[in-house]
């Protein structure tokens, strides 16, 4: 099964895969969804949607769907309580 | 020479770019639009030194040269066509020290257009907090460029920054990156095409419309020429030049920039947790919807009132000190009216956008759209509609111009066209004296009926904003393609200056905007109100005075005198009695006598305009519209009242109170007589449950309100919106008073 942004648990991190091209907006390249970085779930919001990510430094919050087009590798497990 | 430098402030939303730009340009600056769209464009004078200006211009915030947006294409636009007059001689790229990285994306870019940039790296005084550090010195060497640092918080660095600005012939024009080695084969054939050409520039210019719409391609006529590679394939190789881009950022970054992952990240975390928690986040944000409710619908009528007493003491004055005659009835009733009912909204514009830039500033805001986005959505709505879509319940005007944040134009069109449904502060005086009238006194479960109805009309008007908005966003059909994205800032302490500049423009672009309109609108009442053309109007005071001495006043006016009488009788005897005066009962009766002459005096005063009214083109054109009103219950004065408060709702009241010539605004005075008006048809009392019901529904759902229509006008820059709104909502709201009178009556 392959880990989107939209299974990552709180506190969850892990790193963006090769993705196929022009799948996502280029604004969010810009803001440093790019392959091989970093990042991390902060938070979710109540109704489950939007969710707040940490990439590369930077805080952006983004809707459920396009977070189902971000895949990763999930390389921590460890949930920060 | 006395040639200004022209310089362009661009970079990431919330980097503190117009912190810097204050700190630049001081008062010195204006806020407009750039011609034919909504972008707002700010600009400013800096003086350097040895007597030097530099022209600073604010473009809007950007990550990139590729545009997403109509904010964004514009910066695009101004750095790519040379001819544009505010072209920059150099560009000023501003970073704050956390996001550098992402900040020196846009300013590759730049640099690559070969346009001279110098960098600001603000917020300086964070850096030890934050465990950062940077060689400056390594940093403008790999970038080929100079540096400021600078605090904006802190006041330091400006110096700097302006000595680069004074120096800015001396900043290297090379390249940062190659971008041909993304499609070699592709650039050389470009190369080939156009050899006049900057490649880079050229790039920029075929993908500007990649993402957004098209703008216009003003530096190379045939496009057609090179379109070589679909739009697709330009977006790829978009993206690897920006995959080519943050490589080149991270090779020198690494070199550059340390940052001590150790130091504090808790405050931001901890107060995410607690701001955008399900049952917290909330909660607060609801006290802070109320403190800003309470701070416009109440803190804010001390100053409303006392403008409101300046205005007609000031009205009052000119009538009395300049000689009588047509000027001064227009500089006192059209003129000075006109901009009283202008400058009454100030601080309810300046209450509400100090609380949104302080939320703005601090960085709240963000979690107040993340916590609504969800909830919003369903509606064809965003997390950005909730801040105006409350504050219209005190002022549709502020509302819709805080509309702005909304990147989406459907989104943000959808929220301008029915934040005008929430009910606003001006319907409030109609409703209340309305369901006073009709509305029986009684209790259920301990509310009263009468709260119960207001409280209804509130949720009728939230209920109608919310199902349009449905509806619209079923029916606009309008290709948005900024897809949802926004930044969670840190949170910051709020500078007061800058929120006391944004306090200042913004209500200063409301007084000058839609002032005029109003300013206008009001002219042509106040003229058509006080003219006709018929004999009546011209010798109403003759006729009025005759009727008097024949028939008496009317019923209203003489147990109004005999009222007034009687307790100016039992004040008199009560002083007499109780020893505070000595007089004779012949003096008495003189006082008596007097009073009663200047009672009837005013009395005949307020027929004559009464009639006068009746009689001019206002009162024609109500006579006229009857039988369009008559189905909803209503009677020609009440047309008046609907046709003049078309300028805003508040003038319903006021202009019944001159009909009924009560001649004052005392709420009490005018609900009597409007209790005691009959239905001459039906013999029954004009204000009866039926009619009240009608005349609230109207008021709920009519679009009264020319300042509104201003706005939207300008918000949306067509008449379209602002007519169709006006149109949809009158006829909707006549439907709906037509219908509920039927039913009741």
């Amino acid at each position: 099964m392959t880990v989107t942004v939209a299974q990552l648990k709180r506190g969850q991190k892990g790193i963006i895969k090769e993705f196929a091209d022009d799948i996502l907006p280029i604004k969010l390249l810009e803001l440093g969804c790019l392959p091989g970085n970093e990042i991390e779930l902060v938070q979710v919001a109540p109704l489950n949607d939007p969710i707040y990510i940490n990439v590369n430094g930077s805080h952006i919050a983004i809707r459920r769907e396009t977070a189902l087009l971000i895949e990763l590798d999930v390389f921590e497990d460890k949930v920060v309580v | 020479m006395s040639k200004q430098i022209n310089v362009a402030l661009i970079g990431n939303p919330n980097t503190g770019k117009t912190s810097v730009f204050n700190q630049l340009t001081g008062l010195n600056q204006k806020v407009g639009n750039y011609p034919g769209i909504t972008v707002e464009k700010k600009e400013g004078i800096c003086k350097l030194a040895r007597g030097v200006k530099a022209h600073i211009l604010d473009l809007p915030g950007t990550y990139s040269l590729n545009t997403t947006s109509l904010d964004e294409s514009v910066a695009v636009e101004l750095l790519l066509n040379k001819n544009d007059k505010d072209h920059p001689d150099v560009a000023i790229v501003i970073s704050d020290v956390e996001n550098l990285k992402r900040n020196l994306l846009l300013f590759t870019q730049i640099k690559d257009l070969k346009i001279p940039v110098i960098l600001v790296i603000n917020m300086a005084d964070r850096m030890s907090r934050k465990g950062i550090s940077i060689d400056i010195t390594l940093l403008e060497e790999k970038l080929d460029t100079k540096i400021a640092l600078v605090s904006t918080r802190k006041g330091t660095g400006i110096d700097r920054l302006k000595e680069l600005i004074a120096d800015y012939k001396n900043l290297s024009t090379a390249p940062n990156v190659d971008t041909t080695v993304i499609a070699p084969e592709y650039f050389d054939k470009l190369r080939t095409t156009f050899p006049k050409q900057d490649l880079y520039k050229l790039w920029l210019v075929i993908t500007q419309d990649v993402n957004f719409m098209p703008i216009e391609k003003k530096l190379i006529k045939d496009t057609s020429s090179f379109a070589t590679k679909s739009s697709s394939e330009l977006k790829r190789l978009q993206q690897k030049e920006t995959i080519l881009r943050y490589q080149f950022i991270n090779g020198i970054l690494k070199e550059t920039y340390k940052v001590d992952l150790t130091a504090a990240k808790g405050f931001r975390a901890t107060l995410d947790k607690i701001l955008t928690h399900k049952v917290f986040g909330y909660l607060i944000f609801f006290i802070i919807l109320l403190t800003i409710f309470q701070a416009i619908y109440d803190w804010s009528s001390y100053p409303m009132d006392f403008i409101d007493e300046l205005f007609a003491s000031a009205s009052e004055w000119v009538k009395n000190t300049l000689p009588p005659g047509m000027f001064t009835d227009l500089l006192a009733e059209g003129i000075l009216a006109g901009i009283g009912g202008i400058v009454i909204f100030i601080p309810q514009i300046a209450f509400l956008f100090l609380f949104i830039s302080l939320l703005e500033e601090s960085g709240y805001m963000s979690r107040v759209v993340f916590l609504m986005d969800r909830i919003m959505r369903p509606f064809g709505l965003s997390g950005k509609s909730v801040v105006p879509l409350i504050s219209g319940t005190a002022c549709a005007i502020p509302a819709i111009m805080a509309t702005r944040t909304i990147e989406s134009w459907k989104e943000r069109l959808i929220t301008i066209l029915v934040t005008p449904f929430t009910t606003c502060s001006a319907r409030l005086p109609i409703y209340l004296i309305i369901i006073a009238l009709i509305i029986p006194e009684g209790r259920i479960l301990g509310l009263g009926y009468q709260a119960l109805t207001l409280m209804m009309l509130y949720l009728i008007g939230f209920g109608a904003a919310i199902l349009s908005a449905m509806v619209l966003n079923k029916v606009l059909n309008i290709k948005s393609r900024t897809f949802f994205v926004i930044e969670m800032p840190n949170y910051k302490l709020p500078m007061l200056k800058n929120v006391a500049y944004t306090v200042w423009e913004k209500t200063k672009s409301f007084v000058l905007g839609a002032g005029k309109i109003i300013l206008a609108i009001s002219i042509i009442l106040w003229f058509l109100g006080s003219n006709g053309y018929s004999e009546e109007f011209n010798d109403a005071e003759a006729i009025v005075t005759e009727r008097v001495q024949s028939e008496g006043f009317s019923n209203f006016n003489q147990s109004a005198i005999a009222d007034d009488l009687r307790s100016y009788t039992k004040a008199l005897n009560d002083s007499v009695s109780s020893g505070v005066y000595d007089i004779s009962a012949l003096a008495i009766n003189d006082s008596l006598e007097q009073k009663k002459a200047t009672l009837s005096e005013t009395a005949l005063q307020q027929e004559i305009s009464s009639y006068k009214l009746e009689n001019s083109y206002i009162g024609k054109l109500g006579k006229g519209i009857e039988p369009i009103v008559k189905p909803l219950g209503y009677d020609w004065k009440i047309g008046i009242a609907v046709l003049t408060s078309f300028a805003a709702r508040e003038v319903f009241v006021g202009t019944l109170a001159t009909i009924y010539s009560v001649g004052s605004d005392q709420e009490e005075t005018i609900k009597h007589r409007m209790a005691a008006e009959v239905n001459p048809e039906t013999q029954r009392p004009l204000f009866n449950l039926a009619s009240g019901i009608s005349l609230l529904l109207f008021y709920a759902f009519a679009m009264q309100c020319m300042s509104t229509l201003a706005i939207v006008k300008r918000e949306t820059n067509s008449w379209k919106w602002p007519v169709s709104q006006l149109v949809f909502m009158s006829v909707f709201a006549y439907l709906i008073a037509l219908i509920a009178y039927q039913i009741l009556k």
